[in-house]
């Protein structure tokens, strides 16, 4: 009952494009999931629904129990977004972006108060910002720019939180970073969503994942959802595939093999000989 | 001699249509600085362009209909917005590319109306302004606009500026995204009706977007953008209407002509500085080329 759950969700745009297609699935509160399709899955439509920036032909979602409209105006949804989807010339410095995160806890004024400008201060710490707090965002470099925004989604304190694609451009210590972090709000009870094609990142930061083409392929615990085969139906023929056999490994007989799958960030690693119904592709 | 020259240098407030056009250029001058600034940032600047040039059937309807002029004036920018944002909505088109057709579309009919209507309008006067006729009426009505224009950024300024800034955050906030939308509109068709009589349809496009233009290069904080973009603004409609009375110019043009020549002075400026600055300390900062690398 609790958490997000989406339930039968159909968005078709008015130019006729059908994005999703009777897709369901429900996040528990306290879990990080991984939102994993190509380009065109339906990711970014799925997060307009949650947000409601679109119209559902069909289905409902329901934020900890209440419709997306209630949700957002009790703040329980705070969004990280895209780094394309922001305009960094924008004259707004990193304190000013953090505090647009505290606007649903003030009044109608949206007059700072002593707690809310804390609040920035503690945000723009946890993501160790805090002496780039006087820039302005556009000064920042790329690891930088994603945390101004995580840092906003803290101050926000929602229970929802969605990214788009936060590790994209961003190095390997920021992005463990922000995994850090979302550990933390997990293990406070917080719903986070992480929308990826960062294949690599899934099984090591997320507890769940959710593969999606047009509607929902597989979905549950990271372990039992990242299977080649899934991944093999949600890619289709857009994943490099290396494919290390036992000759190229060791010299004895075993005859496991190492798949390696990769888009083009970091690869998925699967070890083991359950996979050779598969068609080999590539080989290095 | 002190005498003559204070004499002469005050000459143009001695008058009363100069004393109307002083102060009607300082009040139009108010709301159009602080709107530039949303719409420099929203890249909404198309937007002023629609709308003043599709009030003009408004403004003839009203002759015909005699109506209130400013009330056909307002309505007819807002069925253009509202038109616009109708066939983006619902067609695979770009919206730059339904505002041309809705607004020039929009002004044809306009013309065409008018030269069937035997009508005491001056065209000139609606295109470029009549500051040096105007009534104690014109001014109140303006002063109405900017006091509304004022008090909405003050009370919804920083609503309006996340939803400038970051749509989608607005949403997650539960912000009235469509309402801040039509209401930014709005106040853009009101005060560009305001300032019809002012500086015209055609000028007015100039100062809903060159004092933003201008703040935005000066400063990285937005309230001093808005600050900024109010005094560039005040100035150069004042010292525009000062300057006219002497070289016998039209006010409307010699006050765009003083910003556009504010926007040159300060972009070559800012130019230079950034050449200086990146040459200073060419080991800690990158060019900007090869920041736009980095920033991949």
């Amino acid at each position: 009952m609790s958490g997000l759950e989406i339930k039968d969700i159909t968005v078709t745009y008015k130019n006729g494009h059908t994005a999703i297609v009777d897709t369901s699935f429900t996040l528990p509160t306290g879990s990080i999931t991984a939102l994993v399709g190509v380009n065109g899955s339906g990711k970014s439509t799925l997060f307009k629904s949650i947000m409601g920036f679109v119209k559902l032909a069909r289905g409902s979602v329901k934020i900890l129990g209440l419709d997306v409209a209630d949700a957002l105006k009790s703040n329980f949804v705070a969004y990280v977004p895209q780094s394309e989807e922001i305009d960094w010339d924008f004259p707004v410095l990193v304190e000013d972006v953090v505090m647009m995160g505290r606007y649903g806890h003030m009044n109608m004024f949206r007059i700072a108060r002593d707690i809310d400008r804390r609040k920035v201060d503690f945000a723009l710490e946890r993501v160790g910002l805090a002496y780039l707090k006087k820039r302005q965002i556009g000064e920042l470099s790329g690891g930088q720019k994603k945390r101004v925004f995580l840092a906003r989604a803290l101050a926000q304190e929602s229970e929802v939180i969605l990214l788009d694609e936060p590790f994209t451009g961003v190095d390997v210590q920021t992005e463990e970073q922000i995994m850090a972090l979302l550990r933390d709000l997990r293990d406070v009870g917080k719903i986070i969503l992480v929308s990826t094609h960062n294949l690599g990142s899934v099984p090591e930061y997320c507890d769940r994942a959710v593969l999606i083409d047009r509607t929902v392929l597989a979905q549950g615990k990271t372990d039992e959802v990242f299977t080649q085969d899934n991944l093999q139906r949600a890619f289709g023929g857009v994943l490099r595939r290396f494919v290390l056999t036992g000759k190229q490994l060791h010299d004895d007989d075993d005859s496991r093999q190492v798949t390696v799958l990769s888009d083009d960030e970091r690869p998925v690693v699967l070890y083991g000989n359950d996979f050779s119904s598969i068609r080999i592709e590539e080989n290095s | 001699m002190l005498s003559y020259f204070s004499e002469t240098l005050m000459e143009p407030f001695a008058y009363t249509f100069m004393q109307q056009a002083f102060l009607m250029v300082a009040l139009v001058s108010i709301p159009t600085a602080i709107l530039s600034c949303f719409l420099v940032l929203k890249g909404w600047s198309l937007m002023g362009d629609a709308i003043s040039h599709s009030v003009l059937p408004g403004v003839i309807l009203a002759y015909i209909g005699g109506f209130s002029f400013a009330i056909g004036a307002f309505g007819a920018g807002m069925l253009c917005a509202v038109f616009t944002g109708f066939l983006k909505e619902n067609s695979r088109l770009k919206e730059d590319t339904i505002m041309g057709v809705v607004f020039s579309g929009m002004f044809a009919v306009g013309l065409v109306m008018m030269t069937k209507v035997d009508s005491n309008i001056h065209l000139d006067h609606i295109l470029f302004g009549d500051v040096l006729g105007l009534s104690w009426q014109n001014i109140l009505e303006t002063a109405g606009v900017t006091a509304l224009v004022l008090s909405f950024i003050l009370f919804k300024g920083k609503d309006l500026l996340v939803f400038v800034f970051d749509q989608q955050h607005a949403k997650a906030l539960g912000l009235p995204v469509t309402l801040l939308h039509y209401g930014l509109l709005s106040l853009l068709s009101l005060t560009i009706v305001a300032a019809l009589k002012a500086v015209g349809m055609i000028l007015v496009i100039a100062m809903l977007i060159t004092p933003g233009a201008v703040a935005h290069l000066l400063t990285k904080k937005f309230r001093r953008m808005i600050v900024l973009s109010i005094i560039i603004s005040i100035s150069a409609a004042f010292s525009g209407v000062y300057i006219s009375f002497y070289i016998d110019s039209a006010p409307a043009p010699t006050i765009i002509v003083l910003l556009t020549l504010l926007f040159v002075i300060v972009f070559i400026y800012q130019d230079l500085r950034s050449v200086r600055r990146r040459g200073d300390s060419d080991t800690r900062k990158p060019s900007r080329m090869v920041r736009i690398f980095q920033s991949d």
